[in-house]
């Protein structure tokens, strides 16, 4: 009579945070772990595959110039135009960086061999966030001037006046910290909880085929859970990409407005 | 079995962004089906809703782990 019970000797470790900290290729230079050499794959990959698209630009367009320019025309049209409205190709370039070079680092999380997303580690959105807080900034203070800009912030027009006790206080926290920080939190949190559950029912599937020959049987439904959840993380990977460039938009076009 | 009280704390406090992203949603897809060309005006409003309302629940995730 088989047990349904795994082997006391052979715990299974769920993976964890820890399973996110890489050590480093060469020796202990703490510049060479896996999460760099995907930031700069990432960066030779998008741009030789849009010089290369780009390079004999015709009227007919081939097959991998109609793929670039469909991407860039995703970009500068849903994105740029319809968000930020006239004197939207200023950020065209940026956001286009922006949504491809997040695209391809998310993406790395289910390309066989590599399978690790970047941004599952937090600095690297933390940088993304902070760039971003810093464009807009920047942007909404060369348009209306640092006086007009911070007014506008601190007292929203067209509010009755001791609402602006509640107001205030919000506003500041929205403008300095909630939309950075939420903005680099959002793309982290999804791609590790995402990473983290592709490895539990990998490794899950891996430690039932371990055990007694119930749990065998039972194996091959987890490593197809596995599967099916590899194919929800792309949608979540491309859609996360998508979230951030169209919040950065937004932010972007709301330090642009003329009313707040 | 061990673990922290945390994340069933963090479970709970979920709830609230959940359902608060599922009504801006649904109340998105009820604009857009009653005014389809209403989409490109409702499509940003939406997400910045969803932004807010996501906020909460990250919120919550950060101090499921650090505290």
């Amino acid at each position: 009579m088989y047990s349904l019970r795994a082997e006391p000797s052979a715990e299974f470790v769920p993976p964890s945070s820890k399973d996110f900290v890489l050590p480093p290729i060469f020796g202990d230079n703490e510049f060479t772990t896996k999460p760099i050499f995907l930031v700069i794959l990432s960066i030779i990959l998008v741009s030789v595959f849009f010089i290369a698209s780009s390079r004999k630009a015709a009227i007919v367009p081939s097959k991998l110039q109609f793929a670039g320019e469909s991407v860039y025309a995703y970009v500068r049209n849903d994105l740029g135009k319809d968000i930020i409205g006239h004197d939207f190709m200023r950020f065209v370039p940026y956001l286009f960086t922006l949504f491809t070079f997040i695209l391809t680092n998310n993406i790395f999380g289910i390309v066989p061999l590599l399978q690790f997303p970047t941004m599952s580690r937090i600095s690297f959105a933390y940088v993304l966030g902070i760039i971003t807080f810093a464009v807009f900034h920047y942007v909404g203070i060369r348009h209306h001037g640092i006086f007009k800009y911070v007014k506008d912030i601190l007292f929203m027009p067209g509010v009755p006046k001791p609402v602006y006790i509640l107001l205030t206080p919000i506003e500041i926290a929205t403008y300095l910290i909630v939309r950075p920080l939420t903005l680099s939190l959002r793309l982290f949190a999804n791609m590790f909880a995402g990473h983290l559950l592709l490895l539990i029912f990998i490794l899950g599937g891996e430690h039932l085929l371990q055990g007694s020959i119930g749990l065998k049987l039972v194996s091959p439904f987890a490593f197809s859970f596995g599967i099916a959840l590899t194919f929800f993380e792309f949608l979540v990977q491309c859609l996360q990409a998508y979230i951030f460039t169209l919040l950065t938009a937004l932010y972007i076009a709301g330090a642009l407005a003329d009313e707040h | 079995m061990t673990g922290t009280l945390n994340l069933v704390g963090y479970g709970l406090a979920a709830i609230g962004p959940g359902l608060a992203v599922g009504m801006i949603f649904a109340a998105y897809i009820n604009g857009v089906a009653r005014q389809p060309e209403a989409r490109s005006v409702l499509q940003p409003i939406a997400f910045l809703g969803f932004a807010m309302a996501e906020a909460l629940a990250l919120f919550g995730l950060v101090l499921a782990f650090v505290l």
